[in-house]
């Protein structure tokens, strides 16, 4: 279909449909661990990491069970195959490359449950895409989640040194901050369109 | 909680802190990405509310039966495939029953499996306490959810598109606030909540403060 | 979770019996999710049918029965699994006669994918009909799509002749702006709605364009079923 060339699914991913911002995919982190800029950036790269290699995975898992009729299995097999892999990029990590480890690691178990990884999944199952365009979904919404991530927490990291009233600190202004990114990133909605 | 000292007895408390005191949503800010993603109109939110529920009553109580035969080890491994078997199942009988509120909900009800509450439940509640108490305390958690997705929802479509449950509520000169059912508008409404909530506990806080000076005061004089 | 930190004196179970929980467990899974599958599969085909058949009889007017094809390199053949090809639905009246087929047609909108399925009538070489199967535009504006009367009217008799040489579309479907509609072929656009409205009449174009030609030798074919 033209209408779905990678670079479009890229886009799609990362601005127009943004997971964080407006699928609502992954709020628990972005809420979580957007307080300091630092510890964002890591988080966002361990996501998109994780994001990738578990896209992969899923793929490969869906063309297993369709070849032997077994859709009914898709949710238990994702979510299974996606916590061990999770886990075998720790381990690796630890293994061949300690520093980032050391700057990675602690997000990695946290990420397991994280509804963005298994949206990712199911909505390229939903949506048919094949290997390449797995790909390009998949690194697409990870670089969305990274921005949306970032963003945060630097507009967090301003408002800290902030007056605001005592009520609205924590949660419910990170939630406004939220809706405004969020509106801020519609603006990109129709891009591609023509 | 105070889970290390479990007491046996079921009171209103088991059912009634998962509304108020440990509501999910309002206060533990759990699961939010349902709550944020299908709270665009009453009907979804409700349908959302329950299958969520469901799967909570379910999973908890088999973990909680199964409680002394699962190993330390694999835990947390069994309760997620206790859950995913679960929400497959919903997702199964959401579709025999209306594939329209199915196609309304999309993705979002095979990834009830990582809601945080469910998987939070089972790890912290239902693998310590008895299966009639984990029923109460799920049901509790579940109605706390459903009603924070209510509030939500109902906000969002009045606002919206002017109408609750797709009845029109106001006139014909009701320009609706588009704004609201689009992302942004779920973020705004749930700030508002906290907002709302934040500010009632700081008045009880304030006045049980006054409260406590009071008789201080009446004491030392 | 670290449990070495919650529990130092941690004694381990036995490996046998962790793979005989975690095995156990599955089973009961894999039993439950199984018999809910088979329980529910009736409904949910029935489910699908309906809602299909819905659309289809909106888009071909007077269509009370369906069949399902599939376009190949071959011809036309009546669709069944593993077959590739381009899937249309035909629709008949009471009587048996040809009323129309519908298609669905795809392409990139506003905010995501839009995906609709639009019927065409060979006797009046035109499109008959059109239903939005999957759209996420925005409320109130681009939804228009759906909602706007005189946006559907556009699909009443739209145009869709092929050229002399059978080939292709002898106008292609275009989306113009609101209130400039002059030709059959024309699509008249949504101000406020442009994007949508216009992705529509791309889409529309394309699926006709892919179709219809091909479709055309073998009408015969799907007339004379029965």
């Amino acid at each position: 279909m033209q209408a779905e060339s990678l670079g479009f699914i890229f886009l799609n991913a990362a601005i127009i449909n943004n997971f964080v911002l407006a699928l609502f995919l992954g709020i628990c982190p972005f809420l979580g661990v957007s307080g300091k800029l630092k510890t964002a950036t890591s988080m966002g790269i361990a996501t998109a990491l994780v994001m990738f290699i578990s896209s992969l995975c899923a793929y490969a898992i869906n063309l297993i069970l369709l070849h032997f009729d077994l859709e009914f299995l898709r949710l238990i097999a994702y979510i299974a195959v996606i916590a061990s892999a999770v886990q075998l990029v720790e381990m690796s990590m630890k293994k061949f490359s300690p520093t980032l480890f050391r700057a990675l690691g602690i997000f990695l178990p946290l990420i397991t449950t994280n509804c963005a990884i298994l949206g990712l999944a199911l909505f390229q199952t939903f949506r048919d895409y094949d290997f390449l365009q797995s790909v390009a979904y998949s690194t697409g919404a990870g670089a969305g989640f990274l921005l949306a991530i970032v963003l945060m927490a630097g507009l967090r990291e301003k408002l800290e040194l902030s007056d605001v009233p005592s009520i609205s600190r924590g949660a419910a202004m990170s939630l406004m901050l939220a809706g405004i990114l969020s509106l801020s990133f519609m603006g990109f909605a129709g891009l591609g369109g023509h | 909680m105070n889970a290390k000292t479990p007491d046996k007895s079921i009171t209103a408390d088991t059912f009634l802190r998962g509304l108020w005191r440990e509501n999910p949503v309002f206060v533990m800010l759990l699961g939010m990405c349902p709550v944020l993603a299908v709270t665009n109109s009453v009907a979804n939110a409700l349908a959302m509310g329950l299958a969520t529920t469901f799967v909570l009553l379910c999973s908890s109580t088999l973990v909680s039966l199964l409680r002394r035969h699962i190993p330390k080890e694999v835990r947390i491994a069994s309760y997620i495939v206790i859950i995913a078997s679960f929400v497959t199942v919903v997702d199964y009988i959401i579709q025999a029953v209306s594939l329209e509120i199915y196609n309304a909900l999309g993705a979002f009800i095979q990834l009830i499996v990582v809601n945080c509450i469910i998987l939070g439940r089972a790890e912290s509640y239902a693998s310590r306490h008895r299966v009639s108490k984990t029923l109460v305390n799920s049901l509790g958690m579940g109605a706390g959810f459903t009603i924070a997705l209510l509030c939500l929802g109902s906000v969002r479509e009045l606002l919206g598109a002017g109408t609750l449950l797709g009845q029109p509520v106001f006139g014909a000169a009701f320009e609706p606030w588009v704004i609201m059912l689009l992302p942004p508008g779920g973020f705004f409404v749930l700030g508002a909540w906290l907002l709302l909530f934040a500010w009632i506990k700081e008045r009880q806080d304030r006045r049980q403060r006054e409260a406590a000076n009071l008789e201080a005061r009446a004491h030392a004089g | 979770m670290n449990e070495s930190v919650i529990q130092p004196e941690v004694r381990a179970t036995p490996s046998h019996r962790l793979i005989g929980t975690l095995g156990l467990i599955a089973l009961l899974s894999g039993l439950l999710v199984v018999s809910v599958f088979e329980f529910t599969r009736p409904y949910i085909e029935k489910n699908h049918r309906v809602a299909l058949e819905r659309a289809v009889f909106e888009v071909i007017p007077g269509a009370v029965a369906r069949r399902e094809f599939v376009l190949t390199e071959r011809g036309v053949e009546p669709a069944a699994p593993g077959i590739a090809g381009i899937v249309f639905h035909a629709g008949y009246d009471a009587a048996g006669g040809l009323r129309g087929v519908a298609a669905v047609a795809a392409g990139r909108g506003y905010a995501d994918v839009i995906r609709v399925l639009y019927g065409y009538d060979p006797d009046c070489a035109c499109i008959v009909g059109m239903k939005v199967l999957e759209s996420k535009e925005t409320p109130g504006l681009g939804d228009k799509i759906i909602t706007d009367a005189r946006f559907r009217a556009n699909f009443e008799r739209l145009d869709a002749r092929l050229n002399a040489a059978g080939d292709g579309l002898a106008n292609a479907i275009v989306t113009v702006r609101q209130g400039n509609r002059h030709e059959a072929w024309e699509i008249d656009g949504i101000s406020g709605a442009t994007i949508s409205s216009v992705a529509i009449g791309r889409m529309l174009n394309a699926g006709a364009h892919d179709l219809l030609p091909r479709l055309r030798p073998h009408l015969d074919a799907i007339r004379n079923v029965e």
